[in-house]
């Protein structure tokens, strides 16, 4: 059985799986419920100078019938008084103390820093996250995102909270920054333990197309958001990948952005972090969701021959390139596979309109009393794209198959400062 | 064409319940959209079915409907009688994948039904060519020719011997599929194009003098009484085409209580079976001379019949129908009746469905009771057309609107459109 205990910058977790500061940690009776669930730590819901929300707060991205693929909301830090969420965090901590319980921040002077440290402490957090994030609401009133976009004050205020803390601090990164490598950077050089990433996305989710108005809707006007949801992921997954890989960051990541079940759980520890951090998937279905992740990641440790969390972290970094070292002579082509094909000639379309014209109408085979018209490709004009295999509503009807070409791998770096020969290019008459 | 209110019909529910719009949505969001699409060629008007569908996902309904009319103006009671489970959605590629098919005709029905609820029109006439088409029978057929006609401009009138338009899918389609009056809101929406006259009560016989009053003929007068079995005692049976006739426009009237039989193995046995069912009769029992993989009538119809308890007797010849029974023998495999095999059906109702007259067309070429024509609906005789059932023996709907659209495409040109 796979040890899932997680340790992110020295904060431990019994599992890797986190509530982020969100909805669904703003107040004790429900993080005590999510431990319940069986969540292993909780990010506080943003602690600061109490705020009042509008109405309505939140927006979600539909396609098709499945709801809120991404999601986005205009809703601030706590607006619950200070004190209630110290209580609250202090019998957290007395009833659970071997979960993890990370409190968000996000104030503006170092004396105001100072305290809600100490006050954040002594009720007993294991660790504390920096809002620099949050690109709604309060990057205006020069906090959140304005901090995180900034690297010299990211690193001035993480020097003043590492300082006055004792225990690890996480920086929480804004993902609206053109690379996130400058940001990160800053936080380990204030001293940071690790960090926390993506915040939220600046976002319009959509437009209300009859009353012209954005979404959403708070009275006659709207808002730009922050996105997330499950359609953030491969950006959170980028800029995860871009830290983990960066030789001078070195410290722990705490992933967040679009993590739904154990699978994207896994692709973000693969990718380097040590945690994950969850919001909407439990906004939209609640805290139950984590018993699937922890039996799914358990049996994908199992089966993987994982015995640690640790091992797990980066494993997939190395393989994380830049374009030029990519092999150049590696060609692959599409493959139908005639028996599982049903005929549906979305790949021929696809690949006629949206790629290379190379898949044709093919023999018709006899299925369930009727002829089926499977594909054929044109392996002389296929370069490999994949577009076909991604339309392909069967699993592993179209495969990606090597070509042995006789070509010796070679990258474009290396063609362009050895002289390094490449295959004929394909498709491109 | 007023038809009563307490037709026998009424009482009948529709098989395939009417999609909610959330159950709409959902299932147009299952559709693959499918390139080359297999239902699409399954459909004899080749309705751009992903397209439609996609337009009901998106809720673009109006557009929907479009698509549906632009190739079949009968696209809602096609919506409601079309076999689907033999045509698109026996073609859907999901029937590769072991799920269920796309609900085509349900989600056809959706689209169709709004437009008629919010009165949305298409198609105007064209402008007038000074042509003149004289269509006969004012079936599918001949409303399909005639929307198209005056699409492309030319003046038509419909003639039909009876005082009820729409032909059988007014007075033959099973109510379980589709009411008469639904057909009759049909006809209005077909006509809703203008400029369509149409003379009810007047039979046409002579279609070489008709050609003295118009530029061209359309023929869709479909077929004709229904056939016999030749038996003593056959004079208390009635023909089921009918008797279907009469539950669909005034009342019938039985003794529940007492047994039933149907003889044939078609189509129009399977809805007579399930109406007499549907009307109250306890006991309904099948008879055909065939076995029962080889019947001529769909096996999901007949699948629907054996869930309504019809029971049937496969391989089985009436010879007689006196004193209360049905005298039968049974058959053997070559369809000769095994001697001493002689039994009795209780039956104090016979309907008799094994098929219908062909009506008598005088001056045009006939194979087989057909009109004979090319696949344009050209007759032997210039400037004749035909479609529907008097020239195919007798199909669906769909084949009925798909030729009358074709035969006034073939007119058009006759006429010297492009």
């Amino acid at each position: 059985m796979p040890n899932l205990q997680a340790n992110t910058g020295g904060i431990i977790s019994p599992n890797p799986f986190w509530l982020a500061s969100a909805p669904p940690t703003n107040s004790g009776p429900q993080i005590m419920r999510a431990f319940d669930a069986g969540w292993g730590g909780a990010v506080w819901k943003t602690l600061g100078v109490p705020i009042q929300n509008v109405s309505s707060r939140f927006g979600g991205l539909n396609v098709g019938t499945k709801r809120a693929v991404g999601f986005n909301n205009i809703e601030l830090i706590t607006d619950r008084p200070l004190e209630s969420n110290f209580k609250e965090i202090y019998e957290v901590k007395k009833r659970y103390p071997k979960h993890a319980v990370i409190v968000s921040l996000m104030v503006e002077t170092e004396q105001e820093w100072k305290e809600i440290i100490k006050r954040s402490i002594d009720a007993g957090a294991d660790g504390l996250e920096l809002n620099f994030g949050c690109p709604h609401g309060m990057c205006e009133r020069g906090m959140g995102s304005a901090v995180g976009q900034e690297p010299k004050v990211n690193e001035r205020i993480t020097s003043w909270a590492v300082h006055y803390s004792t225990v690890p601090v996480l920086v929480k990164l804004t993902p609206n920054v053109s690379d996130i490598r400058p940001h990160g950077l800053a936080a380990k050089r204030g001293g940071a333990h690790g960090v926390s990433l993506i915040n939220t996305i600046k976002s319009i989710i959509g437009v209300d197309i009859d009353r012209f108005i954005p979404e959403p809707r708070v009275a006659g006007l709207s808002t730009n958001g922050g996105y997330c949801g499950a359609a953030v992921k491969p950006i959170a997954l980028h800029m995860c990948a871009s830290l983990a890989r960066e030789r001078d960051f070195g410290i722990p990541i705490s992933g967040i952005g679009g993590v739904s079940n154990w699978r994207d759980a896994v692709e973000f520890i693969l990718l380097g972090s040590s945690s994950v951090q969850v919001c909407t998937e439990v906004m939209l279905r609640g805290y139950r969701v984590v018993e699937d992740m922890i039996e799914g990641l358990t049996e994908y440790m199992t089966t993987h021959g994982f015995e640690t969390i640790d091992q797990m972290v980066g494993k997939a970094v190395p393989q994380y390139s830049e374009w030029g070292d990519l092999d150049m002579n590696y060609e692959t082509v599409a493959k139908i596979d005639a028996d599982k094909c049903i005929g549906c000639h979305l790949c021929l379309v696809a690949c006629d309109d949206g790629a290379h014209q190379c898949i044709h109408p093919g023999e018709n085979v006899m299925k369930n009393g009727m002829a089926v018209n499977v594909p054929k490709i044109d392996e002389s004009e296929c370069v490999g794209c994949n577009l076909c295999q991604i339309v392909c509503p069967v699993e592993g009807c179209i495969d990606m198959v090597a070509v042995a070409n006789g070509h010796k791998p070679a990258t474009w770096n290396q063609h362009v400062s050895e002289g390094a020969k490449l295959r004929h290019k394909k498709g491109s008459h | 064409m007023d038809i009563p209110s307490d037709r026998s019909e009424v009482v009948f529910q529709d098989f395939k319940a009417a999609f909610t719009p959330a159950q709409a949505v959902t299932e147009a969001n299952r559709c693959l959209f499918c390139a080359d699409a297999p239902c699409v060629q399954a459909c004899p008007t080749e309705i751009e079915i992903p397209q439609f569908i996609r337009k009901i996902a998106t809720g673009n309904l109006k557009g929907s409907a479009r698509t549906i009319f632009d190739s079949n103006i009968l696209g809602m009671s096609c919506a409601r009688v079309c076999p689907v489970e033999v045509l698109c959605a026996g073609a859907c590629v999901y029937n590769h994948r072991g799920e269920e098919p796309i609900a085509i005709g349900k989600l056809q029905r959706y689209a169709t039904d709004e437009a008629f609820a919010k009165g949305w029109r298409f198609f105007t006439a064209g402008k007038a060519t000074g042509k003149s088409v004289g269509l006969v029978g004012a079936g599918p057929a001949s409303l399909a020719a005639a929307h198209e006609l005056r699409r492309r401009g030319h003046a038509v009138t419909i003639y039909d011997k009876r005082k009820v338009v729409g032909g059988l899918n007014t007075t033959g389609v099973a109510p379980y599929k589709m009411k008469s009056d639904r057909s009759l809101d049909e006809v209005r929406y077909v006509l809703g194009i203008g400029g369509i006259e149409v003379k009810t009560g007047v039979e046409v016989t002579d279609f070489v003098a008709l050609q003295k009053q118009h530029d061209a003929i359309f023929i869709g007068v479909g077929l004709g009484a229904d056939s016999k079995l030749g038996i003593p005692g056959e004079d208390r049976t009635h023909g089921a085409v009918e008797m279907i006739e009469k539950l669909k426009l005034g009342r019938v009237a039985f003794d529940k209580t007492k047994p039933a039989v149907v003889v044939g193995g078609g189509n129009t046995a399977l809805d007579a079976v399930r109406e007499l069912k549907g009307l109250g009769i306890d006991n309904v029992t099948l008879v055909y001379r065939g076995q029962e993989p080889s019947m001529s009538g769909y096996q999901h119809e007949w699948a629907a019949a054996k869930l309504e308890n019809v029971r049937a007797q496969w391989q089985t010849q009436p010879v007689a129908y006196e004193g209360g029974v049905l005298k039968c023998v049974k058959l053997d495999a070559a369809k000769k009746a095994i001697a001493g095999s002689d039994f009795a059906v209780p039956a104090e109702l016979v309907l008799v469905a094994i098929g219908q007259a062909k009506l008598a067309v005088p001056g045009l070429k006939v194979e087989k009771g057909c009109i004979v024509a090319d696949e344009n609906g050209a007759t032997s005789v210039r400037g004749v057309f035909t479609g529907g059932d008097c020239m195919n023996g007798g199909k669906e709907v769909v084949n009925a609107a798909a030729e009358g659209k074709r035969a006034a495409i073939a007119i058009d040109k006759f006429l010297g459109g492009k």
